[in-house]
């Protein structure tokens, strides 16, 4: 569709009048609007730099940092090691070994679960993938480490952050974004408990 | 020979003068620093010593222990001699600047009546003339960079006049004068306070009479520092950085050296220390030559690669220019090289433009050494805002393409330099009052913009249609040629 002729306006390049080809006064025009920057920033105050070690940055809740697992309400871990997240990761950096479930309401747990954050790009679509909410990016930023083998964080490591991050109150703001996905819904109706009934 | 009060008193000041431009080089940098910081509304470097003030000395250090790596594929003898004569001559063109207050050569002044005018305008008999010139050999063979008067009849009448003056009034002759401001330091008359703060000259060598000369001569040197350094890496980038500057640094000399050759003409010396004697005598050049400083200024900072004139290094294009191969502290020395070139550039605007030591125009200072010590501090001070001026500007102004660069050198500041050097030559042969000068200079300037304003342009640009409305954002741009000639 053509675009009509009252949506179109001529724009021309502005006239340059004499003040602009004088150059000087415009430059001092310019020499203000820095001398006003600067002496904002050195008499009142106006730096905006964060003092880094001494004074936190507040990050917003959605960052996408050291990743956590969630611990259901039993104090568990939500993972259900489907390895959804494993499958989306770009950088495969998530390794799950799965195992029969010790407790009832799921087939399977993870018995290792163990994440290479040096090889972890931080995309976060582990946590889009996962159905049970069980893998989160939280807030956490400062991460280092004396080794590599120390940047493989297993489950426990990883159950820690989540401990520390509820603790400390820095849930990651996903976490009460919705409803849990479908997967994480127990089936009720047909009174499927067990695991094994589960496979049928 | 027996070395007297003087060489020592020179060894000293160099040793001084070396040592305290270093110092202030490596504070520069910190300085620069910060005032880019502010600017941009950071802190700066804060974290060695209160507010950073040790920062240089940890750079200091660190460029010292660092490893001097000489990559395996440079030209090594050239290699190392570019920051060499970076810094070489960087240090050098700062022998000829007075930094404080020094014994200005003394100044012919036309005593001449009326009369004598009148009489100096016959034309002389030859038996008269060269009677006239015998009385003359004692200052001939004393008088150096002579410029006024003219001929040498004229020449005749004006010390005569100027040797009457004396004897009515009791005061030294310009030839007495001269002779002394020439004779060796041990033998001058008592009254030169020979010993004391006061006599020492503050520069490293004084009575330089080719002065302004000197200095653009070396420093047009430090050119070879940058284009040998880029030539010799044996690296694309640094190469180009190297030929651009090369270019640039070449056009930018011509601009340099015609503003500054009005202040020539009137102050009539090429003598630093005459030139600031002239303008504590008669005003600063700024206030005659406002637009001669413009161009001065202009120049000095494609000449010291500052922004937004920095095209050799250009950071965001050329990695580092020409020193992207250097390290460590062939890499420092590149640096003190610039900034001592800064140095010499601001100390150079303030002496040629802004009146050197003098606080205000046509104020006197008392003498004694608290006048040397405000001489001192005032001329510091000075270059020091000059400094700062340079480091606001590079963060006012984006930088130039290289076409615009050289457009700007010769299409603008050579032919106002040149308008320039005509309205000064006029006033002087027509023999009006400098203040002429302010309007003319002024008036140069905008006449110029309405020309340039109203010149055709070669390539006019088309109109640009605006249409519709995207969901959201700017309305997309649609060019079309056609519709353009509707």
């Amino acid at each position: 569709m053509p675009i009509a002729d009252s949506d179109v306006k001529w724009v021309s390049t502005p006239k340059i009048g004499l003040f602009e080809q004088l150059y000087v006064p415009a430059i001092f025009q310019g020499l203000q609007t820095t001398v006003r920057h600067a002496t904002k920033t050195l008499f009142g105050g106006g730096a905006i730099t964060q003092q880094f070690p001494e004074v936190e940055p507040k990050l917003p809740p959605n960052y996408r940092g050291v990743h956590r697992l969630n611990r259901d309400e039993q104090g568990r871990v939500k993972c259900v090691a489907c390895y959804m997240c494993s499958t989306a990761c770009p950088a495969h950096c998530i390794d799950i070994v799965a195992a029969p479930s010790p407790w009832s309401d799921r087939e399977k747990y993870p018995e290792t679960f163990v994440i290479d954050e040096l090889r972890c790009i931080y995309c976060g679509m582990c946590e889009q993938a996962c159905p049970v909410d069980a893998i989160e990016l939280t807030t956490l930023y400062d991460l280092s480490g004396m080794s590599r083998e120390e940047m493989m964080f297993d489950k426990e490591k990883l159950l820690s952050v989540f401990d520390e991050t509820v603790k400390s109150g820095t849930d990651p703001i996903r976490t009460r974004a919705g409803r849990l996905g479908v997967a994480s819904e127990l089936p009720t109706d047909t009174g499927l408990t067990s695991s094994s009934s589960a496979q049928s | 020979m027996e070395l007297g009060f003087s060489f020592w008193i020179s060894l000293i000041l160099i040793a001084i003068v070396m040592g305290v431009l270093q110092g202030t080089c490596a504070y520069l940098i910190l300085a620069e620093r910060k005032i880019s910081a502010w600017a941009q509304d950071r802190l700066g470097p804060n974290r060695v010593g209160p507010w950073g003030i040790l920062q240089p000395i940890a750079d200091g250090i660190k460029f010292l222990l660092k490893e001097d790596i000489i990559p395996s594929h440079v030209d090594k003898l050239f290699y190392l001699l570019g920051p060499t004569i970076a810094v070489s001559t960087s240090l050098l063109a700062f022998a000829v600047v007075p930094f404080g207050p020094t014994t200005p050569p003394p100044v012919l002044e036309d005593r001449r009546t009326d009369e004598m005018i009148q009489n100096s305008r016959q034309p002389m008999s030859v038996e008269e003339r060269k009677e006239l010139l015998a009385t003359n050999t004692a200052y001939r063979e004393q008088s150096r960079g002579r410029i006024w008067p003219q001929t040498d009849s004229e020449e005749a009448y004006v010390l005569a006049a100027d040797r009457a003056y004396a004897k009515a009034n009791g005061t030294p002759s310009y030839e007495q004068r001269l002779e002394t401001y020439n004779a060796p330091y041990d033998q001058r008359p008592k009254d030169y306070n020979l010993g004391t703060i006061e006599s020492i000259q503050y520069v490293i060598a004084p009575h330089v009479d080719i002065g302004i000369v000197f200095n653009f001569a070396i420093g047009s040197l430090a050119v070879y520092g940058v284009l040998l350094g880029g030539w010799s890496s044996n690296n694309k980038y640094s190469m180009l950085g190297g030929l651009r500057s090369s270019a640039q640094l070449i056009s930018y000399e011509i601009p340099l050296g015609m503003s500054v050759l009005g202040v020539m003409l009137v102050s009539g010396s090429l003598n630093l220390e005459a030139i600031i004697d002239y303008q504590v005598k008669h005003g600063w050049n700024v206030i005659f030559q406002p637009l001669a400083a413009l161009l001065f200024i202009t120049s000095v900072f494609a000449e010291c690669n500052r922004l937004p004139f920095d095209l050799p290094e250009a950071e965001q294009e050329l990695i580092g220019g020409y020193h992207t191969e250097y390290s460590a502290m062939k890499f420092a020395l590149f640096f003190l090289g610039e900034y001592t070139h800064m140095i010499t550039t601001s100390f150079l605007v303030v002496i040629l433009f802004f009146g050197g030591w003098q606080l205000l125009p046509w104020l006197e200072l008392p003498g004694g050494v608290t006048g040397v010590i405000l001489k001192l501090l005032i001329i510091a001070g000075k270059m020091a805002l000059f400094i700062i001026f340079y480091m606001l500007i590079r963060w006012t102004l984006p930088r130039f393409r290289f076409d615009q660069l050289m457009g700007l050198t010769w299409k603008v500041l050579l032919p106002l330099a040149l308008l320039n050097l005509v309205c000064v030559i006029a006033i002087k042969q027509l023999n009006q009052s400098e203040w002429w000068l302010l309007p003319l200079s002024l008036g140069t300037l905008v006449v110029v913009a309405l020309v340039t304003l109203n010149m055709p342009r070669q390539r006019p640009r088309a109109p640009v249609r605006f249409a519709g409305h995207v969901a959201s954002g700017p309305p997309a741009v649609v060019h079309d040629d056609d519709a353009v000639l509707k």
